[in-house]
C-alpha cells in the first residue's frame, strides 16, 4: 500500500490550482464557469492549508482555511449578484460578449 | 504570543460599529437617504482619523494586528483620501440616478477594509482586510447597475480580483507550509538570513502576483483601463485613491517586514514590474481620448514610480514611495474633482475634447486642472516634481541607474499626454460652457490644488513623518 502524505496532497492541489486557472482564462462560453474556476482554486488553497496543517502539527492552517471557507461563500455571492446585473443588461452571459470596454 | 488587548483596534472597531449602526438608519426613512448617510460616513471617517491619531503602539489579536507609525501614516492617508471620495460622489451620484445610500455604506466598510490591511501582521488578517476591500470595490464598481458599462466593469473586475485572491491565497498556504507560521513576525524570524527553499520563494512570487493586481502593476494591469472607464466617475477617483495607498503600504509591509530578508529574491520582481508599469504607462496613454481611461494609465504608470523606490530596498526608497504615495493621492483626487465636474446640459461628460475652451468658459477650473497636469508630470516646483526627486533620488544613490534612466524618460513620454490636456483646455476652440459645478466640488480641488502648488513650502513635516513611518516598517 502507498502511503498518502504532503506531496500527494500537494500535488493535488497544483493540479487544482492550474486546472482553475486554465478555466478563467481557456473557458470562451460561460461567466458562470468562471464562478466555478475561482471556487476551485479557493478549494485547492484549502487543500494545500489543511494538508500543511496536519504535517506542521499547528492550528494555524485550519483556522485559515475556515476563514477562507467563509469568504469565499461572500464571494459567490456577491459575484452571482454582478453576473444577474450583467445578464439584466445584455440578456447574454456569454464571456465573449463582455466586451463593450476596449481600448 | 501577545495577548489580546482589542483596545488597540479601536479605530477601527469604531469605525465598524459606526458602519452597522450607519446602515441600520439609513434603511429606516422612507425617502433616500443618500446625503445625510454619507455625511455621516465622512464624519466617522473624521472620527476615526482622530482615534488613529491618538493610537497606541503593539500587537493585538494574538499577533493578528499591529499599530505603528507606519499604520497610522497610511491610516490617515487613506482616510482623508475616502472622505474625499464621498465629497466627490455627493453631487454626480444624484444627477446620475445612482444615490443610494448604500453607496456611501459600502465606501465605509472599503475603508475599514484597509485600515485592517495597512495594521495587518499576519497572513490571515491581510486576507480578511484586503477582501473586505475588494468585495466592496466590486459592488460599487457595478453601482450604476442599470448601466451595460458600469455592470461590465464591475464583472471584469470580479473575475480578475477573484483570480488575484486566489494567486495570494496559493502563495500564502506555500509560505505558511514551507516557512511554518503565517504571522509576520515569525515568518521574519525563520526566514531570517535569507537562506529559504524554492517552496518560500515560490510562494513569495504568487503573493507578489496577488498583491500586484490590487496596485495595478504590469503585468497584472489588464483591468484597469476598462474599469476605470466602465465605472461611475466618482468610483473610479475612489479606485485611483485610496485603495492604492492601501495596497501599497500592504506591499510595503510585507515584503520589509516578514520578507525582508529575501529582498535579493523580490527586488528583481519589483523591478521588473516597475519599469513594465513606466513603460506602459508612458506609452499606453498617448493614444487614448476617454480621460477616465488614460487615468487609469497615468494611474499604472504613478505605480511604476512608486515601485522604483520600493526596488531600491533600502529606507530612503522606502521613504520615498511614502511621499510620492502621498503627493500622487492629493494631486489625484484633484484631477478627479475636475472630471467629475465635466457635464453639460446634465450629461456626464468624458472625452478629453470635451474639455476644449475651458480656459475661457471656467478660467478657475481650468487653472487647477493645469495645474494637476502639470505636477503628475513632475514639473516644479510643484508638488508632483518633489515626490519623483525622492524616488529617483533613492535609485540613483541605491546604484539602481536604469531604473532612474526609465524613469526619466518615461516621464518625459507621459508629459506629452498631460501637456495635450493642458493645450486642449487653453487652445482648442471649445463648445458651450459646462453646467455650474457643485460647491463641494470647488472646495476639493481648490483644496488639493493648493496644497499641490505649495507643497515646496512645507515638504519637511511629511518627509519627516514618512521617515518616522519607515523607520518603524524596519524596525
Amino acid at each position: 500500500m502507498l502511503a498518502i502524505g504532503l506531496a500527494h496532497y500537494l500535488t493535488v492541489g497544483a493540479i487544482l490550482f492550474v486546472l482553475g486557472v486554465l478555466g478563467i482564462f481557456l473557458n470562451r462560453k460561460n461567466i458562470i464557469v468562471i464562478l466555478m474556476s475561482v471556487e476551485l482554486i479557493l478549494l485547492a488553497v484549502n487543500l494545500n492549508l489543511v494538508a500543511f496543517s496536519a504535517q506542521l502539527g499547528d492550528l494555524t492552517g485550519q483556522i485559515f482555511a475556515m476563514l477562507i471557507l467563509t469568504v469565499a461563500a461572500a464571494e459567490a455571492a456577491i459575484g452571482l449578484a454582478i453576473v444577474v446585473i450583467h445578464f439584466r443588461n445584455r440578456g447574454t452571459i456569454e464571456v465573449d460578449d463582455v466586451s463593450t470596454l476596449k481600448g | 504570543m501577545s495577548p489580546m488587548n482589542w483596545t488597540l483596534a479601536t479605530p477601527e472597531i469604531v469605525l465598524g460599529i459606526a458602519g452597522l449602526l450607519i446602515l441600520a438608519a439609513g434603511v429606516i426613512p422612507k425617502k433616500e437617504t443618500f446625503f445625510p448617510v454619507s455625511m455621516a460616513v465622512i464624519g466617522a471617517f473624521v472620527l476615526t482619523a482622530v482615534l488613529v491619531i491618538g493610537q497606541g503602539e503593539g500587537t493585538a489579536f494574538l499577533g493578528q494586528y499591529v499599530s505603528d507609525a507606519f499604520s497610522r501614516f497610511a491610516k490617515v492617508l487613506i482616510l482623508l483620501g475616502a472622505a474625499l471620495g464621498v465629497v466627490l460622489s455627493l453631487d454626480f451620484n444624484e444627477k446620475a440616478g445612482i444615490g443610494r445610500f448604500e453607496y456611501a455604506v459600502l465606501m465605509l466598510f472599503a475603508t475599514m477594509g484597509m485600515l485592517v490591511m495597512v495594521s495587518a501582521n499576519d497572513l490571515m488578517s491581510l486576507y480578511i482586510g484586503l477582501e473586505l476591500l475588494s468585495l466592496s470595490l466590486y459592488v460599487i464598481a457595478a453601482f450604476d447597475r442599470d448601466n451595460p458599462r458600469s455592470a461590465e466593469a464591475g464583472l471584469k473586475y470580479f473575475v480578475l480580483g477573484a483570480l488575484a485572491s486566489g494567486l495570494l491565497l496559493y502563495g500564502s498556504s506555500l509560505v505558511y507550509g514551507f516557512a511554518g507560521s503565517t504571522n509576520f513576525d515569525q515568518l521574519a524570524d525563520a526566514l531570517a538570513g535569507g537562506t529559504v527553499g524554492l517552496g518560500v520563494v515560490v510562494g513569495l512570487v504568487f503573493v507578489l502576483a496577488g498583491l500586484s493586481f490590487k496596485i495595478s502593476a504590469v503585468p497584472f494591469h489588464m483591468w484597469t483601463p476598462d474599469v476605470y472607464e466602465g465605472a461611475p466617475t466618482p468610483v473610479t477617483a475612489f479606485f485611483a485613491t485610496a485603495p492604492k495607498v492601501a495596497a501599497i503600504a500592504l506591499l510595503m509591509r510585507v515584503l520589509a517586514g516578514p520578507f525582508a530578508d529575501l529582498a535579493a529574491q523580490w527586488s528583481q520582481v519589483i523591478w521588473v514590474a516597475s519599469v513594465g508599469s513606466m513603460l506602459l504607462g508612458a506609452f499606453a496613454a498617448i493614444g487614448q481620448r476617454n480621460i477616465k481611461r488614460l487615468m487609469a494609465y497615468s494611474s499604472i504608470g504613478h505605480v511604476g514610480y512608486a515601485l522604483m523606490g520600493l526596488a531600491v530596498a533600502s529606507d530612503i526608497g522606502l521613504r520615498g514611495v511614502l511621499v510620492y504615495m502621498a503627493i500622487y493621492m492629493v494631486t489625484s483626487v484633484g484631477t478627479f474633482a475636475v472630471l467629475v465636474a465635466m457635464r453639460r446640459k446634465g450629461r456626464a461628460l468624458e472625452q478629453v475634447d470635451d474639455l476644449a475652451g475651458l480656459g475661457r468658459t471656467d478660467p478657475a477650473m481650468a487653472m487647477w486642472m493645469a495645474v494637476f497636469m502639470f505636477s503628475m508630470a513632475g514639473i516644479p516646483p510643484l508638488a508632483g516634481f518633489f515626490g519623483k526627486l525622492y524616488v529617483f533620488l533613492a535609485a540613483v544613490q541605491g546604484g539602481y541607474w536604469v531604473l532612474a534612466a526609465v524613469g526619466i524618460g518615461t516621464s518625459v513620454v507621459a508629459t506629452y499626454y498631460y501637456l495635450r490636456i493642458v493645450k486642449v483646455m487653453y487652445f482648442d476652440a471649445g463648445d458651450e460652457a459646462l453646467d455650474a459645478r457643485p460647491a463641494g466640488l470647488t472646495v476639493v480641488m481648490t483644496a488639493t490644488g493648493i496644497l499641490t502648488v505649495l507643497f515646496f513650502l512645507f515638504p519637511a513635516p511629511i518627509i519627516a513623518a514618512a521617515q518616522v513611518a519607515v523607520a518603524a516598517l524596519a524596525g
